[in-house]
């Protein structure tokens, strides 16, 4: 068992045994999605701020498994609006629940969660620190549609600066000695301290600020991001770079057959619409992979194995 | 003899905390909380120091400190040298290093922070004892030693 009924807050403590043990069961999950083994137990979803693919992904996961599901969406509707403090709304959940998933804007709230409560916590995002289940099934994408996590070249492309999820995937690929490209604009390139832990982890990885027809058909992924207009301060910098970072159908000609593509999602305009219907688009599927990965969250944290 | 010891060797029994950064001066006090103290304190700021050019340098009778109050030091004044003095004697001399684990003494500089929103207890893991860099145990935000700021 990877989390031997504890908590996950962070992939960083998860030693690589985990990390494929918890794929493993995900992909007994895939196999058969409905398992009545969490009959009587309650799971509760506290989602101090609204997001509504994971919430509804871990709901569907907990109910697929046979729990009750009690929780909120949005913390306006809840007493921390009256200004209870997160460990009290955590000390009385507890009362109720056998896991709580929690959600929550301020960064490190999982981990303190974690500390007071007496029920384990799976942390669903805390601002833009982790968000391990993400990082679960974009791990659990590569592996099934590659069959291993090593020897990969894995291009990471659009908002590399501010995107949780891949700073998350580097921590869990420190585990795998694939390739690494970082393909940004030189506003949003990967951070210097990422790029130190990659070097200090021997996370082989390049730098390029453009995308272009001989990266695509070098990658056996490509993980997509968002490139935001918010992130910028000078808003002709955007015009000028939003339209390098976006994938078409006509520049996957060359691609390797093996090639799939992920987002995160939700996509906006990074990936156009005519992408969607190549074999390489995996990112509706990396979505419902969520669903296995969390069934399979759910159950190590409860000490449960199928 | 240099006048800064001259003031050390008058001091019968108590702690002499030496080789402050002069910017540091004040943050030791408040960190020990000598203004609170009722036995004799005597407070050097700016004097001349052949290794730092300006140091500050603070003599307090009487007093002498835990290991967790001279950790708690170290993390804001890193490389100070602290003597215990007896009977007009030293009696120890040492450099302080910083502690593996900060509790409850630094702020993280993350405003989304859990730790500046609950009543929580701020823990940092000392990611580079001799640079002085922190990492807040909450949210992973890394803190120089220049940008440290007490709770």
């Amino acid at each position: 068992m990877a989390l031997q009924g504890r908590s996950l807050i962070s992939l960083e403590e998860l030693a690589k045994e985990d990390i494929l043990d918890l794929l493993a069961q995900a992909s007994k999950f895939e196999s058969e999605p409905n398992r009545k083994i969490l009959d009587g137990k309650v799971v509760a979803t506290l989602f101090f701020e609204p997001s509504t693919r994971t919430r509804l992904s871990f709901e569907t996961a907990a109910n697929r498994l046979g729990a009750r599901v009690i929780g909120f969406s949005d913390a306006a509707t809840t007493s921390s609006s009256k200004g209870e403090s997160l460990k009290d709304t955590i000390m009385m959940v507890s009362n109720y629940a056998d896991v709580i998933v929690m959600r929550h804007y301020l960064e490190g709230a999982a981990r303190y969660a974690s500390e007071v409560s007496p029920v384990p916590i799976i942390n669903a995002g805390d601002g833009a620190n982790q968000h391990p289940s993400q990082t679960l099934l974009d791990l659990y994408s590569m592996l099934k549609t590659q069959g291993r996590l090593d020897d990969l070249d894995i291009t990471l492309v659009g908002d590399l600066k501010y995107g949780r999820t891949v700073h998350s995937m580097l921590t869990a690929m420190r585990h795998f000695s694939s390739r690494f490209r970082f393909i940004a604009p030189r506003e949003l390139e990967m951070p210097q301290e990422y790029k130190e832990y990659c070097t200090e982890h021997g996370i082989v990885f390049t730098e390029s600020h453009e995308f272009n027809d001989e990266i695509i058909s070098t990658s056996d992924i490509i993980y997509m991001t968002r490139v935001q207009k918010e992130r910028f301060t000078d808003l002709m910098v955007y015009e000028k770079v939003k339209n390098a970072f976006i994938l078409r159908n006509q520049m996957l000609s060359n691609a390797r057959e093996n090639l799939k593509i992920l987002h995160p999602l939700p996509r906006v305009n990074e990936i156009d619409q005519d992408v969607d219907s190549n074999p390489a688009a995996y990112y509706f599927k990396q979505a419902k992979n969520g669903l296995y990965v969390r069934e399979a969250i759910i159950c190590d944290s409860l000490n449960i194995k199928v | 003899m240099k006048k800064s010891e001259l003031v050390v060797a008058a001091l019968e029994n108590g702690t002499v905390i030496d080789h402050i950064p002069p910017d540091k001066v004040f943050d030791v006090v408040n960190l020990l909380k000598l203004q609170e103290m009722t036995t004799q304190v005597t407070i050097g700021a700016n004097l001349f120091s052949h290794k730092m050019g300006r140091k500050g340098i603070i003599k307090i009778a009487d007093r002498y400190f835990t290991d967790e109050e001279v950790s708690k030091l170290s993390v804001i004044v890193p490389n100070i040298v602290i003597t215990t003095i007896h009977d007009y004697e030293v009696t120890e001399k040492h450099h302080v290093t910083m502690p593996d684990k900060v509790v409850g003494i630094v702020r993280c500089l993350n405003p989304k922070c859990i730790t500046n929103h609950e009543p929580v207890r701020t823990v940092f893991n000392v990611t580079d004892k001799e640079a002085g860099t922190l990492r807040c145990h909450y949210c992973n935000k890394e803190i120089y030693s220049y940008e440290i700021k007490l709770v």
